[in-house]
Protein backbone atom coordinates (compact mmCIF):
# COMPACT_ATOMS: atom_id res chain seq x y z
CA UNK A 1 0.00 0.00 0.00
CA UNK A 2 2.81 2.34 1.03
CA UNK A 3 4.71 1.39 -2.26
CA UNK A 4 2.12 1.98 -4.29
CA UNK A 5 1.38 5.13 -2.64
CA UNK A 6 4.82 6.47 -3.24
CA UNK A 7 4.73 5.16 -7.04
CA UNK A 8 1.84 7.17 -7.21
CA UNK A 9 3.02 9.99 -5.89
CA UNK A 10 5.58 10.48 -8.44
CA UNK A 11 3.41 9.10 -11.22
CA UNK A 12 1.58 12.47 -10.15
CA UNK A 13 4.81 14.66 -10.00
CA UNK A 14 6.23 13.29 -13.23
CA UNK A 15 2.65 14.08 -14.75
CA UNK A 16 2.52 17.91 -13.38
CA UNK A 17 6.05 18.32 -14.40
CA UNK A 18 5.44 16.97 -18.14
CA UNK A 19 1.73 19.36 -17.75
CA UNK A 20 4.08 22.35 -16.50
CA UNK A 21 6.66 21.36 -19.44
CA UNK A 22 3.82 21.53 -22.76
CA UNK A 23 1.26 24.72 -20.76
CA UNK A 24 3.25 27.26 -22.55
CA UNK A 25 3.21 25.43 -25.82
CA UNK A 26 1.18 27.55 -28.30
CA UNK A 27 0.11 29.98 -25.92
CA UNK A 28 0.52 33.69 -26.32
CA UNK A 29 2.86 36.21 -24.86
CA UNK A 30 0.89 36.73 -22.13
CA UNK A 31 -0.52 33.45 -21.09
CA UNK A 32 3.21 32.55 -21.00
CA UNK A 33 4.15 35.18 -18.91
CA UNK A 34 1.21 34.49 -16.31
CA UNK A 35 2.11 30.98 -16.16
CA UNK A 36 5.75 32.56 -15.16
CA UNK A 37 4.36 34.64 -12.55
CA UNK A 38 2.75 31.39 -11.20
CA UNK A 39 5.98 29.90 -10.46
CA UNK A 40 7.81 32.77 -9.37
CA UNK A 41 4.63 33.01 -6.72
CA UNK A 42 4.91 29.69 -5.79
CA UNK A 43 8.41 30.19 -4.93
CA UNK A 44 7.79 32.89 -3.17
CA UNK A 45 4.92 30.85 -1.03
CA UNK A 46 6.98 27.85 -0.74
CA UNK A 47 9.10 30.04 1.33
CA UNK A 48 6.06 31.51 3.69
CA UNK A 49 4.90 27.24 3.48
CA UNK A 50 7.87 26.66 5.66
CA UNK A 51 7.65 29.54 7.80
CA UNK A 52 4.04 29.35 8.20
CA UNK A 53 2.81 26.10 7.36
CA UNK A 54 5.70 23.92 8.74
CA UNK A 55 7.61 25.81 11.70
CA UNK A 56 3.92 28.04 12.77
CA UNK A 57 5.35 31.36 12.33
CA UNK A 58 3.16 33.85 11.22
CA UNK A 59 4.36 36.09 8.66
CA UNK A 60 2.93 38.88 6.92
CA UNK A 61 6.19 40.36 5.09
CA UNK A 62 6.78 37.96 2.42
CA UNK A 63 6.80 40.51 -0.41
CA UNK A 64 9.46 42.80 1.04
CA UNK A 65 11.82 39.88 1.00
CA UNK A 66 10.67 39.48 -2.98
CA UNK A 67 11.43 43.24 -2.13
CA UNK A 68 14.80 42.84 -1.15
CA UNK A 69 15.89 40.22 -3.71
CA UNK A 70 13.98 41.76 -6.77
CA UNK A 71 15.65 45.30 -5.93
CA UNK A 72 19.29 43.82 -5.01
CA UNK A 73 19.00 42.09 -8.41
CA UNK A 74 18.01 45.23 -9.95
CA UNK A 75 20.94 47.09 -9.05
CA UNK A 76 23.53 44.59 -9.77
CA UNK A 77 22.30 43.85 -13.09
CA UNK A 78 21.78 47.18 -14.39
CA UNK A 79 25.12 47.87 -13.02
CA UNK A 80 26.45 45.14 -15.03
CA UNK A 81 26.48 41.95 -13.34
CA UNK A 82 25.39 38.96 -14.28
CA UNK A 83 21.72 37.72 -12.60
CA UNK A 84 23.41 34.31 -11.77
CA UNK A 85 25.87 36.34 -9.50
CA UNK A 86 23.36 39.29 -8.93
CA UNK A 87 20.95 36.35 -7.41
CA UNK A 88 22.82 34.87 -5.01
CA UNK A 89 23.40 38.43 -2.70
CA UNK A 90 20.15 39.26 -2.92
CA UNK A 91 19.45 35.79 -1.33
CA UNK A 92 21.87 36.16 0.92
CA UNK A 93 20.72 39.48 2.23
CA UNK A 94 17.14 38.31 2.53
CA UNK A 95 19.13 35.02 4.79
CA UNK A 96 20.24 37.38 6.91
CA UNK A 97 17.36 39.82 7.45
CA UNK A 98 15.22 37.19 7.96
CA UNK A 99 17.07 36.00 10.53
CA UNK A 100 16.99 39.23 12.00
CA UNK A 101 13.57 39.54 11.63
CA UNK A 102 13.10 35.94 13.53
CA UNK A 103 14.13 37.60 16.58
CA UNK A 104 10.81 39.58 17.66
CA UNK A 105 9.53 35.71 17.07
CA UNK A 106 11.37 34.29 20.60
CA UNK A 107 9.69 36.59 22.25
CA UNK A 108 6.17 37.24 21.01
CA UNK A 109 3.93 34.82 19.17
CA UNK A 110 0.60 34.53 17.26
CA UNK A 111 -1.50 37.98 16.26
CA UNK A 112 1.79 40.05 18.09
CA UNK A 113 4.21 38.62 15.74
CA UNK A 114 1.90 39.36 12.85
CA UNK A 115 1.83 43.24 13.99
CA UNK A 116 5.61 43.10 14.00
CA UNK A 117 6.05 41.57 10.79
CA UNK A 118 3.54 44.20 9.01
CA UNK A 119 5.23 46.42 10.36
CA UNK A 120 8.35 45.27 9.15
CA UNK A 121 6.66 44.71 5.48
CA UNK A 122 5.61 48.97 5.58
CA UNK A 123 9.31 49.98 6.53
CA UNK A 124 10.89 48.40 3.64
CA UNK A 125 8.05 50.25 1.56
CA UNK A 126 8.47 53.02 2.80
CA UNK A 127 12.36 52.66 2.25
CA UNK A 128 11.98 51.54 -1.13
CA UNK A 129 9.64 54.70 -1.49
CA UNK A 130 11.53 57.17 -0.05
CA UNK A 131 15.08 56.83 -1.11
CA UNK A 132 14.81 57.85 -4.60
CA UNK A 133 18.65 57.72 -4.97
CA UNK A 134 18.92 54.41 -4.77
CA UNK A 135 15.23 52.59 -5.45
CA UNK A 136 14.35 55.57 -7.86
CA UNK A 137 11.37 55.78 -5.21
CA UNK A 138 8.00 55.87 -6.79
CA UNK A 139 9.31 55.87 -10.73
CA UNK A 140 11.07 52.29 -9.63
CA UNK A 141 13.80 50.82 -11.36
CA UNK A 142 13.61 50.07 -15.40
CA UNK A 143 15.17 48.11 -17.93
CA UNK A 144 16.86 45.02 -16.04
CA UNK A 145 18.02 42.73 -18.67
CA UNK A 146 17.30 39.25 -18.93
CA UNK A 147 19.95 36.39 -18.59
CA UNK A 148 21.77 34.89 -21.11
CA UNK A 149 23.28 31.29 -20.71
CA UNK A 150 25.56 31.22 -23.81
CA UNK A 151 23.34 29.77 -26.76
CA UNK A 152 20.52 30.07 -24.12
CA UNK A 153 19.01 33.27 -24.43
CA UNK A 154 16.04 34.00 -21.88
CA UNK A 155 14.91 37.33 -23.78
CA UNK A 156 11.67 35.24 -25.13
CA UNK A 157 9.21 34.53 -22.89
CA UNK A 158 8.97 30.94 -23.64
CA UNK A 159 12.57 30.42 -23.15
CA UNK A 160 12.18 32.54 -19.29
CA UNK A 161 9.57 30.70 -19.07
CA UNK A 162 11.48 27.58 -19.29
CA UNK A 163 14.14 29.23 -17.04
CA UNK A 164 11.77 29.92 -13.94
CA UNK A 165 10.69 26.54 -14.34
CA UNK A 166 14.12 25.22 -14.00
CA UNK A 167 14.33 27.52 -11.05
CA UNK A 168 11.61 26.25 -9.29
CA UNK A 169 12.36 22.90 -10.10
CA UNK A 170 15.73 23.54 -8.65
CA UNK A 171 14.03 25.34 -5.21
CA UNK A 172 11.56 22.63 -5.22
CA UNK A 173 14.22 19.96 -4.57
CA UNK A 174 16.19 21.91 -2.13
CA UNK A 175 12.96 22.66 -0.34
CA UNK A 176 11.68 19.10 -0.47
CA UNK A 177 14.98 17.92 1.40
CA UNK A 178 14.75 20.81 3.75
CA UNK A 179 11.29 19.49 4.72
CA UNK A 180 12.19 15.64 4.85
CA UNK A 181 15.60 16.29 6.90
CA UNK A 182 15.78 16.19 10.73
CA UNK A 183 15.80 19.84 9.96
CA UNK A 184 12.28 19.89 8.95
CA UNK A 185 10.90 17.41 11.53
CA UNK A 186 12.66 19.96 13.76
CA UNK A 187 10.04 22.81 12.21
CA UNK A 188 6.57 20.72 12.64
CA UNK A 189 7.69 20.33 15.87
CA UNK A 190 7.85 23.84 16.79
CA UNK A 191 4.43 24.37 15.10
CA UNK A 192 2.82 21.60 17.02
CA UNK A 193 4.46 22.09 20.57
CA UNK A 194 7.62 23.86 21.25
CA UNK A 195 7.91 23.29 25.06
CA UNK A 196 7.78 19.99 24.68
CA UNK A 197 10.28 19.92 21.21
CA UNK A 198 12.55 22.43 23.66
CA UNK A 199 12.60 19.50 26.46
CA UNK A 200 13.82 16.85 23.53
CA UNK A 201 16.63 18.91 22.63
CA UNK A 202 15.67 20.84 19.95
CA UNK A 203 17.15 24.47 19.76
CA UNK A 204 13.84 26.07 19.52
CA UNK A 205 15.51 29.45 18.98
CA UNK A 206 17.46 28.39 16.50
CA UNK A 207 14.96 26.85 14.58
CA UNK A 208 12.59 29.62 14.68
CA UNK A 209 15.52 32.08 12.97
CA UNK A 210 16.26 29.77 10.43
CA UNK A 211 12.66 29.28 9.45
CA UNK A 212 12.38 33.07 9.07
CA UNK A 213 15.42 33.16 7.47
CA UNK A 214 15.16 30.47 4.70
CA UNK A 215 11.64 31.36 4.16
CA UNK A 216 12.79 34.32 3.15
CA UNK A 217 15.37 33.54 1.37
CA UNK A 218 12.87 31.72 -1.01
CA UNK A 219 11.02 35.30 -0.85
CA UNK A 220 14.30 36.55 -2.54
CA UNK A 221 14.57 34.28 -5.18
CA UNK A 222 11.12 35.01 -6.21
CA UNK A 223 12.13 38.63 -6.45
CA UNK A 224 15.57 38.28 -7.93
CA UNK A 225 13.08 36.17 -10.74
CA UNK A 226 10.26 38.83 -10.80
CA UNK A 227 13.10 41.52 -11.96
CA UNK A 228 14.11 40.22 -15.29
CA UNK A 229 10.51 38.64 -15.56
CA UNK A 230 8.85 42.36 -15.82
CA UNK A 231 12.01 44.78 -16.33
CA UNK A 232 10.41 46.95 -14.03
CA UNK A 233 9.86 47.20 -10.53
CA UNK A 234 8.14 50.08 -8.01
CA UNK A 235 7.33 49.51 -4.24
CA UNK A 236 3.84 49.40 -5.15
CA UNK A 237 4.41 46.17 -6.22
CA UNK A 238 5.94 44.84 -2.70
CA UNK A 239 3.38 46.20 -0.43
CA UNK A 240 1.53 44.88 2.41
CA UNK A 241 -1.53 43.69 -0.52
CA UNK A 242 1.55 41.46 -1.66
CA UNK A 243 2.37 39.99 1.39
CA UNK A 244 -1.30 38.85 2.33
CA UNK A 245 -1.50 37.77 -1.19
CA UNK A 246 1.42 35.66 -1.21
CA UNK A 247 -0.26 34.44 2.45
CA UNK A 248 -3.57 33.44 1.02
CA UNK A 249 -1.96 31.63 -1.69
CA UNK A 250 -0.15 29.74 1.07
CA UNK A 251 -3.63 29.15 2.82
CA UNK A 252 -5.98 28.34 -0.25
CA UNK A 253 -2.79 25.69 -1.46
CA UNK A 254 -2.75 23.99 2.11
CA UNK A 255 -0.95 25.34 4.58
CA UNK A 256 1.91 23.10 5.95
CA UNK A 257 1.63 20.56 2.99
CA UNK A 258 4.61 20.49 0.44
CA UNK A 259 2.25 21.15 -2.99
CA UNK A 260 0.03 23.67 -1.46
CA UNK A 261 2.16 26.51 -2.69
CA UNK A 262 1.76 25.35 -5.97
CA UNK A 263 -1.91 24.82 -6.04
CA UNK A 264 -2.72 28.32 -3.86
CA UNK A 265 -0.29 30.47 -6.17
CA UNK A 266 -2.03 28.36 -9.25
CA UNK A 267 -5.96 29.58 -7.44
CA UNK A 268 -4.63 33.09 -7.09
CA UNK A 269 -2.51 33.75 -9.96
CA UNK A 270 -4.97 31.99 -12.91
CA UNK A 271 -8.17 31.51 -11.59
CA UNK A 272 -8.37 35.70 -11.90
CA UNK A 273 -7.35 34.97 -15.09
CA UNK A 274 -10.19 31.80 -16.33
CA UNK A 275 -12.96 33.91 -14.55
CA UNK A 276 -12.22 36.94 -16.77
CA UNK A 277 -15.00 35.90 -19.30
CA UNK A 278 -17.52 36.83 -16.81
CA UNK A 279 -16.29 40.58 -17.02
CA UNK A 280 -16.83 43.08 -14.44
CA UNK A 281 -18.29 40.27 -11.89
CA UNK A 282 -14.82 38.23 -11.46
CA UNK A 283 -13.38 39.67 -8.67
CA UNK A 284 -16.41 39.02 -6.98
CA UNK A 285 -16.96 35.38 -8.22
CA UNK A 286 -13.27 35.17 -7.30
CA UNK A 287 -13.86 36.24 -3.71
CA UNK A 288 -16.72 34.19 -3.01
CA UNK A 289 -15.01 31.07 -4.02
CA UNK A 290 -12.16 32.26 -1.68
CA UNK A 291 -14.37 32.87 1.10
CA UNK A 292 -16.47 29.50 0.66
CA UNK A 293 -12.93 27.48 0.51
CA UNK A 294 -11.49 28.96 3.42
CA UNK A 295 -15.07 27.93 6.08
CA UNK A 296 -15.50 24.86 4.47
CA UNK A 297 -11.56 23.34 4.06
CA UNK A 298 -10.07 25.46 6.33
CA UNK A 299 -6.77 23.16 5.11
CA UNK A 300 -6.26 23.93 1.70
CA UNK A 301 -7.11 22.39 -1.85
CA UNK A 302 -4.58 19.72 -0.46
CA UNK A 303 -6.74 18.97 2.53
CA UNK A 304 -9.65 18.82 0.55
CA UNK A 305 -8.39 15.97 -2.02
CA UNK A 306 -7.35 14.60 1.20
CA UNK A 307 -10.63 14.31 2.49
CA UNK A 308 -11.52 13.28 -1.13
CA UNK A 309 -9.18 10.26 -0.75
CA UNK A 310 -9.94 9.39 2.65
CA UNK A 311 -13.77 9.36 1.66
CA UNK A 312 -13.36 7.49 -1.61
CA UNK A 313 -10.35 4.76 -0.67
CA UNK A 314 -10.25 4.72 3.35
CA UNK A 315 -7.71 3.17 4.82
CA UNK A 316 -7.74 0.03 5.98
CA UNK A 317 -6.94 0.70 9.87
CA UNK A 318 -8.71 0.67 13.03
CA UNK A 319 -7.84 2.57 16.32
CA UNK A 320 -4.29 1.26 17.87
CA UNK A 321 -6.32 0.60 21.11
CA UNK A 322 -9.07 -1.30 19.93
CA UNK A 323 -6.71 -3.80 18.31
CA UNK A 324 -7.33 -6.96 20.17
CA UNK A 325 -4.43 -7.43 23.03
CA UNK A 326 -2.86 -3.57 22.27
CA UNK A 327 -2.17 -3.20 25.92
CA UNK A 328 -1.31 -6.67 26.58
CA UNK A 329 1.48 -7.16 23.54
CA UNK B 1 28.47 7.10 48.53
CA UNK B 2 28.53 7.97 45.11
CA UNK B 3 28.12 11.51 43.80
CA UNK B 4 24.48 11.73 43.15
CA UNK B 5 23.18 12.05 40.01
CA UNK B 6 20.64 14.71 40.87
CA UNK B 7 21.27 17.29 43.94
CA UNK B 8 18.61 19.56 44.89
CA UNK B 9 20.26 22.07 47.71
CA UNK B 10 17.73 25.11 49.70
CA UNK B 11 15.25 25.30 46.91
CA UNK B 12 13.50 28.37 47.86
CA UNK B 13 10.17 29.44 45.08
CA UNK B 14 7.61 31.78 45.66
CA UNK B 15 4.76 33.31 43.78
CA UNK B 16 3.60 36.83 45.17
CA UNK B 17 3.22 36.46 48.87
CA UNK B 18 2.74 32.20 48.34
CA UNK B 19 5.65 30.26 49.28
CA UNK B 20 5.53 27.34 47.04
CA UNK B 21 8.82 25.86 47.73
CA UNK B 22 10.92 26.26 51.03
CA UNK B 23 14.30 25.46 51.75
CA UNK B 24 13.69 21.87 49.75
CA UNK B 25 16.79 19.73 49.47
CA UNK B 26 17.57 15.99 48.38
CA UNK B 27 19.80 14.08 46.53
CA UNK B 28 18.95 11.35 43.70
CA UNK B 29 21.27 8.28 43.64
CA UNK B 30 22.13 6.60 39.95
CA UNK B 31 19.15 3.67 39.72
CA UNK B 32 16.82 4.93 41.78
CA UNK B 33 13.51 5.42 41.17
CA UNK B 34 12.19 8.16 43.68
CA UNK B 35 8.82 9.66 44.02
CA UNK B 36 7.51 12.62 44.80
CA UNK B 37 4.30 12.96 46.16
CA UNK B 38 2.40 15.68 48.16
CA UNK B 39 -1.33 17.06 47.93
CA UNK B 40 -2.44 19.83 45.75
CA UNK B 41 -0.93 23.15 45.87
CA UNK B 42 2.02 21.36 47.48
CA UNK B 43 4.90 22.49 45.69
CA UNK B 44 5.68 19.71 43.39
CA UNK B 45 5.50 20.95 40.13
CA UNK B 46 7.01 24.25 40.89
CA UNK B 47 9.83 21.88 42.22
CA UNK B 48 10.03 19.78 39.64
CA UNK B 49 10.15 22.87 36.72
CA UNK B 50 12.71 24.46 39.28
CA UNK B 51 14.80 21.58 38.83
CA UNK B 52 14.15 21.49 34.88
CA UNK B 53 14.84 25.01 34.34
CA UNK B 54 11.41 26.57 33.55
CA UNK B 55 11.03 28.57 36.59
CA UNK B 56 13.90 29.95 38.28
CA UNK B 57 14.48 29.81 42.20
CA UNK B 58 14.71 32.64 43.84
CA UNK B 59 17.56 30.65 46.23
CA UNK B 60 19.35 27.17 46.10
CA UNK B 61 20.91 25.28 43.75
CA UNK B 62 20.40 22.29 41.32
CA UNK B 63 23.12 19.90 40.12
CA UNK B 64 22.82 16.96 37.62
CA UNK B 65 26.02 14.61 38.11
CA UNK B 66 27.99 17.76 39.75
CA UNK B 67 26.80 19.92 37.80
CA UNK B 68 25.44 23.17 38.45
CA UNK B 69 22.57 23.23 35.96
CA UNK B 70 20.39 26.70 37.16
CA UNK B 71 19.76 28.89 34.75
CA UNK B 72 20.55 26.08 31.62
CA UNK B 73 17.74 25.89 29.03
CA UNK B 74 15.52 22.81 28.49
CA UNK B 75 17.40 21.59 25.23
CA UNK B 76 20.65 21.94 27.28
CA UNK B 77 19.64 20.02 29.81
CA UNK B 78 18.67 17.54 27.46
CA UNK B 79 21.74 17.12 26.10
CA UNK B 80 22.93 16.36 29.68
CA UNK B 81 21.48 13.47 29.78
CA UNK B 82 17.84 14.69 31.09
CA UNK B 83 14.85 13.64 30.11
CA UNK B 84 11.43 14.53 31.01
CA UNK B 85 7.73 14.07 30.34
CA UNK B 86 4.93 15.98 31.13
CA UNK B 87 1.52 16.34 33.11
CA UNK B 88 -0.60 17.50 30.22
CA UNK B 89 0.07 15.52 26.50
CA UNK B 90 2.98 15.78 25.08
CA UNK B 91 3.42 14.00 21.63
CA UNK B 92 3.65 15.56 18.18
CA UNK B 93 -0.20 14.98 17.29
CA UNK B 94 0.25 15.29 13.38
CA UNK B 95 3.92 13.17 13.05
CA UNK B 96 3.75 9.33 13.19
CA UNK B 97 4.57 8.04 15.94
CA UNK B 98 7.96 6.87 14.57
CA UNK B 99 8.57 10.53 13.72
CA UNK B 100 7.83 11.35 17.25
CA UNK B 101 10.79 8.92 18.72
CA UNK B 102 13.29 9.84 16.06
CA UNK B 103 12.89 13.57 16.72
CA UNK B 104 13.55 12.83 20.59
CA UNK B 105 16.43 11.74 19.45
CA UNK B 106 17.94 13.39 16.37
CA UNK B 107 19.35 16.24 18.28
CA UNK B 108 22.06 14.35 20.16
CA UNK B 109 23.00 12.94 16.82
CA UNK B 110 25.84 15.32 14.76
CA UNK B 111 25.65 19.06 14.16
CA UNK B 112 23.14 21.22 13.04
CA UNK B 113 24.28 21.18 9.43
CA UNK B 114 25.35 17.80 9.39
CA UNK B 115 21.34 16.97 10.69
CA UNK B 116 20.71 18.81 7.06
CA UNK B 117 22.80 17.70 4.93
CA UNK B 118 23.93 14.39 6.22
CA UNK B 119 22.27 11.19 6.46
CA UNK B 120 18.89 11.76 7.12
CA UNK B 121 18.44 8.69 9.58
CA UNK B 122 21.85 7.91 11.28
CA UNK B 123 20.52 4.88 13.30
CA UNK B 124 17.88 6.96 14.48
CA UNK B 125 14.64 5.44 12.62
CA UNK B 126 16.46 1.74 14.78
CA UNK B 127 17.04 2.61 17.69
CA UNK B 128 13.60 4.43 17.32
CA UNK B 129 12.09 0.54 15.99
CA UNK B 130 13.67 -0.86 19.63
CA UNK B 131 11.56 1.95 21.75
CA UNK B 132 8.87 1.25 19.64
CA UNK B 133 9.55 -2.77 20.32
CA UNK B 134 10.12 -2.20 24.44
CA UNK B 135 6.81 -0.19 24.70
CA UNK B 136 5.28 -2.65 22.74
CA UNK B 137 3.56 -0.27 19.85
CA UNK B 138 4.87 -1.57 17.15
CA UNK B 139 1.21 -1.67 15.82
CA UNK B 140 1.08 2.23 15.94
CA UNK B 141 4.34 2.60 14.31
CA UNK B 142 3.11 4.81 11.17
CA UNK B 143 0.07 6.19 12.65
CA UNK B 144 -0.15 9.77 13.73
CA UNK B 145 0.40 10.35 17.85
CA UNK B 146 -2.86 12.42 17.58
CA UNK B 147 -5.32 9.70 16.92
CA UNK B 148 -3.99 7.12 19.39
CA UNK B 149 -5.94 6.66 22.95
CA UNK B 150 -4.80 8.51 26.03
CA UNK B 151 -2.49 6.31 27.77
CA UNK B 152 -0.90 4.93 24.36
CA UNK B 153 0.50 8.54 23.83
CA UNK B 154 1.47 8.38 27.52
CA UNK B 155 3.64 5.56 26.27
CA UNK B 156 4.89 7.17 23.52
CA UNK B 157 5.20 10.30 25.79
CA UNK B 158 7.71 8.18 27.94
CA UNK B 159 9.54 6.33 24.61
CA UNK B 160 10.49 9.80 23.80
CA UNK B 161 11.94 10.60 26.95
CA UNK B 162 13.91 7.63 26.68
CA UNK B 163 14.79 7.97 23.08
CA UNK B 164 17.95 10.06 23.75
CA UNK B 165 19.47 7.63 26.37
CA UNK B 166 19.35 9.84 29.33
CA UNK B 167 20.71 8.99 32.67
CA UNK B 168 17.87 10.96 34.35
CA UNK B 169 14.09 10.99 33.12
CA UNK B 170 11.77 12.99 35.16
CA UNK B 171 8.06 11.74 34.96
CA UNK B 172 5.32 14.47 35.63
CA UNK B 173 2.31 12.13 37.04
CA UNK B 174 2.77 9.19 34.07
CA UNK B 175 -0.39 7.67 35.66
CA UNK B 176 -2.79 10.89 35.52
CA UNK B 177 -6.11 9.68 33.44
CA UNK B 178 -4.50 6.11 31.95
CA UNK B 179 -7.01 3.34 32.50
CA UNK B 180 -5.65 0.30 34.91
CA UNK B 181 -4.66 -1.90 31.95
CA UNK B 182 -2.40 0.80 30.27
CA UNK B 183 -1.03 1.74 33.90
CA UNK B 184 0.01 -1.91 34.41
CA UNK B 185 1.99 -1.98 31.37
CA UNK B 186 3.52 1.31 32.16
CA UNK B 187 4.60 0.32 35.25
CA UNK B 188 6.34 -3.01 33.83
CA UNK B 189 8.15 -1.06 30.89
CA UNK B 190 9.38 1.72 33.25
CA UNK B 191 10.64 -1.08 35.67
CA UNK B 192 11.82 -2.90 33.50
CA UNK B 193 13.73 -0.18 31.35
CA UNK B 194 15.26 1.03 34.87
CA UNK B 195 16.74 -2.23 35.49
CA UNK B 196 18.04 -2.81 31.94
CA UNK B 197 19.59 0.82 31.79
CA UNK B 198 19.79 1.56 35.09
CA UNK B 199 18.57 5.16 34.33
CA UNK B 200 17.36 6.89 37.45
CA UNK B 201 13.42 8.13 37.27
CA UNK B 202 12.27 11.09 39.97
CA UNK B 203 7.95 10.44 39.50
CA UNK B 204 5.57 12.84 40.56
CA UNK B 205 2.44 11.21 41.06
CA UNK B 206 -1.05 11.16 42.82
CA UNK B 207 -1.97 7.81 42.69
CA UNK B 208 -0.70 6.13 45.12
CA UNK B 209 -0.31 2.46 44.18
CA UNK B 210 1.59 3.07 41.45
CA UNK B 211 4.36 5.35 43.45
CA UNK B 212 4.43 2.53 46.02
CA UNK B 213 4.78 -0.02 43.68
CA UNK B 214 7.35 1.48 41.40
CA UNK B 215 9.54 3.56 43.44
CA UNK B 216 12.13 2.53 45.67
CA UNK B 217 12.25 5.85 47.85
CA UNK B 218 9.44 8.60 48.62
CA UNK B 219 9.41 12.23 49.62
CA UNK B 220 6.51 13.71 50.81
CA UNK B 221 5.94 17.48 49.93
CA UNK B 222 3.38 19.40 52.05
CA UNK B 223 2.84 22.95 51.78
CA UNK B 224 6.21 23.33 50.07
CA UNK B 225 8.02 21.60 52.71
CA UNK B 226 9.77 18.33 52.39
CA UNK B 227 7.54 16.60 56.07
CA UNK B 228 8.53 12.68 55.06
CA UNK B 229 11.24 10.50 53.65
CA UNK B 230 11.50 7.14 53.21
CA UNK B 231 10.85 3.81 51.38
CA UNK B 232 7.19 3.32 50.46
CA UNK B 233 6.48 0.98 53.61
CA UNK B 234 7.74 3.63 55.80
CA UNK B 235 5.90 6.26 53.98
CA UNK B 236 2.52 4.58 54.55
CA UNK B 237 3.28 4.32 58.15
CA UNK B 238 4.29 8.13 59.09
CA UNK B 239 1.29 9.52 61.02
CA UNK B 240 3.05 13.04 59.62
CA UNK B 241 2.10 11.65 56.14
CA UNK B 242 -0.85 10.52 57.13
CA UNK B 243 -2.25 13.03 58.77
CA UNK B 244 -1.22 15.47 55.54
CA UNK B 245 -1.60 13.33 52.77
CA UNK B 246 -2.92 9.98 52.81
CA UNK B 247 -5.98 9.81 55.08
CA UNK B 248 -7.00 6.35 57.19
CA UNK B 249 -7.59 4.77 54.12
CA UNK B 250 -4.71 4.61 52.78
Amino acid sequence: MTLNRSLLTKIAIAVLLLAAIVAPIGQGNYITYVLTSWLVFSIAAMGLNLTLGYAGQISLAQASFMAIGAYTTALLTLAGWHWVLAMPLGLILCFGVGLLLGYPALRVKGHLLAFVTLAFNTLVFLVLRNEEWLTGGTFGLVGMPRPDFFIFKTMKQLHFYYFTLGITVFASLAMWGIVRSPWGRAFKALRENPVRAESLGVDTRRITLLAFAIGSAYGGLAGALITPLVQFIEPGSFGLAHSLRILLMVVVGGSGFFFGPFLGAGVVILLPEVLRFTEGYYLIIYSALVIVMLVFVPSGLIGLGGRLREKLWPRQQVRGDLVEGAAQK
Amino acid sequence: MNMPILSVRNIEKSFGGIRAVRDVSFDVQKGEILGLIGPNGSGKSTLFNCILGQLKPEKGEVEVQGRKVSGLRASQLNKLGVGRTFQQLSVFPKMSVLDNIILAGQEHHGSMLSRLFGPSDAGLTEAAERLISFFRLDHLRDTLAGSLSYGQQKLVDAAMAFMAGPSLVLLDEPAGGVNLTMLAHLKERLVAYNAEHGTTFVVIEHNMEFVMSLCTRVIVLAEGEVIAEGTPAEIRANPKVIDAYLGGGA
